[in-house]
């Protein structure tokens, strides 16, 4: 089976006709509500007007001009408590516009034919390093790139592209599509460098020496563990390993049973995984009560409309080679549990680096620049915010470099 | 129920006012049948004359936002079909159906004796009047027939009269709004006896270009010309035109409305201007002859709504209320109240009373409009972790109007996607109305 028929996309894309239909519903409002409530302020009027005009090329290039992953935003933002849920159709019971799917109706189009980001070319151009190649470091790279600095990514993996390669629902987007920002970003002249782990293949002093100034955008760790008996077993395995390993590896048997173990949203991406992947009964087992469940409601209703059962106020506390027994004395047949209660820090990399404040194992920054205590260094995404949306590091790795550009000046 | 049986011009019956107009959909016998049956009162024959030879295409449009078909072009010619079989069927219609009108639509040479012959040979067939083409403004123009006859009154007067030599049935003629005054045509049909006008014919258009060929729609082998335009965007055209006519004292003559006729509110509208019947050919071209089902129901609910019994009961009352600009009053004055209850903060009429009319629509902390500049440089909102609940629209989002500023254009009133948002309400203090002729006179 193909990966594609194993997990047929969960909104498919609008034909040209239905793009324009949906467009054309559009009201065009002035200083719109969605663009304030995206991130990284995509102007949404303007880039669904060039859609109902025809002139898609113009369309993704508005969306790029905020956004460098257009794409992937379109396929796996929340829309509903973005920009969807901020239009003002909302206040007269109508639809929203459907934001998300003209988005990608635009970027699908600006891939297809073949687009390019403006750059700029530079003599004697200072050097900046982005450590990881995840989608803050490379909106701040496209960003710099713009202004004609040279760029080098760092990434300990062998592939760039971070959670939207490895960690985003095979269902919402697949590595092929963040495989293609990554090439966006690679053709204005940023250079990639895959396998290189900072502090190890290469030292914070180096670094230093060789860039102007050093962007963090390192994500966050592996999952956090749960400190119960049983949980080294194999057939016990965190949320992120499994979603990379289900995206990239070989045809992943799950078992007749899946528990997953948390509430948030990665817990509900790996459990409906594991439904696609031929399990029968998939449990969710959360520690407190529904209404403290960190998952945004449209992704609890999509599993719920996937079959996925929900046991509340259920902390696991022994798991057995085919169980998992809780303090409320469920115990739930597996033969596959997923841990997904949330990511640890990255302290080990993020202490080398020794003059960046760090509060709760997350970089302090200027929130309007995304400067660290240490002028040299910016940081932003997932190891800033602990842990948030594509769109989000998005922002933030934008916002990182104009401070950059803004401090070099 | 209203009674919506009409008499025009003293002698064509017909069950309800609204006819096919001369055009595809009255092509032929079993065409305009079918019309009847499915409720249609009448119908103006296509054109008949001497047989022609058509191209293809024939039609194009213009699309607006999704809507198919706005505006509505073709440079299809008279009817393509021998004069016999086109007047054979009319009889066998007028056979089939005795209570519904058939008007000939004629266009000939423009002598005397092929006048005679044709007009005798439609009202032998049994046509219940006959509708002069003077209008048709392509292809036949270019013969001296159509557009050519209907743009000099001299001309119009002349055939007009020919026809009415030996014309035994009542004479409408068809008038073209490709002249700079409609009415020196229709007082010149008046002059040569005619008993009714039609309005308008279609309008000289190119709809667009294919951006990719380069060639004008429609494309007939990468060349095209230009045709007659109709549909729901010449209304307005048809309305001041029937207006025209309908109120000028040297014309005083029934009038068959067309133009952009697709409902029963726009047949309202033409009547409410003077006109006696309606004829459509765009609507029942884009949704088939079932439309005029509501088109009937509808303005007989809606005379009933209003107490009026029959058509003659409405006809024209509009007509009083349309004047010069010289005698509006100036003393009217209204100004735009936005209701903050209903409005969902777009800020349409924020940007269009800025850019578009007078600056007196505000929105707190900002002066002027200011493009999105101010929102990329603000600094970054996150991504939330609770749904948004609320849907009501921030006080902020709401714009405030300077009623003291406000002209009342109605342009934000215009432009609001909110029914019943943005009202416009007077606020004159009552003074004697005065217009701008008894005001310049008074200086």
């Amino acid at each position: 089976m193909t990966p594609d028929s194993t997990f047929p996309e969960l909104h498919p894309p609008l034909s040209q006709q239905a793009a324009v239909a949906e467009a054309n519903r559009c009201l065009f409002c002035f200083d719109a509500p969605c663009a304030g409530a995206c991130p990284t302020h995509i102007d949404v009027p303007r880039f669904i007007k060039k859609i109902s005009s025809g002139n898609l090329l113009g369309s993704a290039e508005t969306i790029l001009d905020a956004n460098v992953l257009g794409l992937s935003c379109s396929r796996v933002c929340p829309v509903q408590v973005l920009c969807e849920g901020a239009c003002v159709y909302n206040n007269i019971n109508h639809q929203p516009i459907t934001i998300g799917l003209l988005q990608r109706h635009a970027m699908e189009h600006f891939y297809a034919s073949a687009g390019k980001l403006p750059y700029k070319t530079v003599p004697h151009a200072r050097k900046i390093a982005c450590i990881g190649a995840g989608p803050a470091s490379l909106a701040c790279a496209a960003e710099l790139r713009k202004h004609g600095l040279n760029v080098t990514i760092f990434d300990k993996r062998t592939q760039p592209g971070g959670l939207n390669t490895y960690g985003v629902a095979q269902y919402k987007f697949t590595p092929n599509d963040a495989a293609r920002e990554v090439e966006l970003v690679r053709a204005t002249g940023v250079e990639f460098k895959s396998g290189i782990a900072i502090g190890k293949d290469i030292s914070i002093d180096d670094l230093e020496r060789e860039f102007a100034a050093i962007f963090i955008g390192i994500g966050l760790g592996g999952t956090q563990p749960l400190d119960i008996p049983g949980e080294k077993l194999g057939h016990v395995v965190n949320a992120l390993q499994f979603i990379a390993a289900y995206k990239h590896a070989e045809p992943m048997h799950v078992g007749h049973s899946v528990a997953v173990v948390g509430g948030g949203n990665t817990a509900i991406d790996a459990a409906v995984a594991a439904k696609y992947l031929g399990a029968v009964h998939v449990s969710i087992l959360y520690r407190r009560a529904e209404a403290n469940m960190s998952a945004f409601a449209f992704e609890y209703e999509h599993a719920r409309r996937s079959g996925i059962n929900f046991i509340w106020n259920a902390r696991p506390i022994n798991i057995t080679a085919h169980t998992v027994e809780c303090d409320n004395g469920n115990v739930i047949p597996a033969q596959t549990v997923i841990v997904a209660i949330g990511q640890s820090r990255l302290l080990e990399t993020l202490e080398k680096i020794r003059t960046i404040k760090l509060s709760n194992g997350q970089v302090v920054v200027n929130p309007e620049t995304g400067q660290t205590d240490d002028p040299k260094y910016f940081a932003g995404g997932d190891c800033v915010n602990g842990g948030r949306e594509v769109v989000d590091a998005a922002a933030e790795g934008k916002r990182a470099a104009k401070g950059i550009l803004q401090w070099l000046t | 129920m209203a009674d919506l049986t009409t008499l025009f011009a003293g002698r064509i019956k017909s069950p309800n006012p609204f006819w096919l107009a001369s055009g595809p959909p009255a092509n032929c016998g079993e065409q305009i049948m079918r019309a009847f049956d499915a409720g249609w009162g009448g119908a103006v024959w296509k054109t008949i004359g001497e047989p022609i030879v058509n191209v293809s295409s024939r039609y194009s449009s213009v699309d607006l936002n999704g809507y198919r078909m706005m505006g509505l072009n073709n440079i299809e010619l008279i009817s393509d079909r021998p004069i016999d079989v086109n007047l054979r069927e009319i009889a066998e219609v007028k056979r089939r159906y005795p209570n519904h009108a058939v008007i000939a639509s004629l266009m000939v040479e423009s002598k005397r004796e092929v006048w005679h012959d044709i007009v005798k040979r439609a009202e032998d067939a049994g046509s219940d009047g006959l509708e002069l083409n003077f209008g048709c403004p392509h292809g036949m123009s270019e013969r001296g027939m159509g557009s050519a006859v209907g743009q000099v009154p001299e001309y119009a007067c002349m055939i007009t009269e020919w026809v009415k030599e030996v014309a035994r049935t009542p004479v409408l003629v068809k008038l073209t709004p490709n002249i700079s005054d409609i009415r020196t045509v229709a007082r010149a049909a008046k002059k040569g006896g005619a008993d009714a006008l039609t309005a308008i014919n279609t309008i000289n258009s190119i709809t667009g270009i294919d951006l990719d060929s380069l060639t004008p729609r429609p494309d007939v082998g990468g060349k095209s010309s230009h045709g007659g335009y109709c549909g729901p965007a010449v209304k307005p055209i048809a309305l001041h035109m029937v207006q025209q006519i309908a109120g000028d004292p040297q014309v005083q003559l029934p009038i068959s409305a067309i133009g952009g006729i697709g409902s029963w509110r726009d047949a309202a509208e033409f009547i409410l201007l003077g006109a006696s019947s309606l004829q459509a050919c765009t609507a029942p071209m884009h949704y088939g002859f079932r439309i005029v089902e509501d088109m009937i129901d509808g303005l007989s609910h809606w005379m009933d709504s209003k107490g009026y019994a029959n058509i003659e009961a409405f006809r024209g009352l509009s007509l009083p209320r349309v004047t010069g600009w010289q005698h509006l009053d100036l003393n009217f004055k209204i100004v735009a109240r936005i209701n903050p209850d209903t409005c969902i903060g777009c800020q349409l009429c924020y940007t269009a009373c800025w850019d578009g009319a007078h600056q007196c629509i505000h929105v707190d902390g900002a002066a002027k409009p200011e493009i999105s500049a101010a929102i990329s440089a603000a600094s970054i909102v996150r991504t939330p972790t609770t749904p948004t609940v609320s849907h009501a629209t921030p006080p902020k989002r709401i714009p405030k109007v300077d009623e003291h500023e406000c002209v009342g254009c109605n342009l934000c009133w215009l432009v609001c996607p909110v029914e019943n948002c943005i009202s416009m309400v007077r606020v004159d203090k009552g003074e004697k109305p005065q217009s701008w002729a008894e005001r310049s006179k008074s200086v």
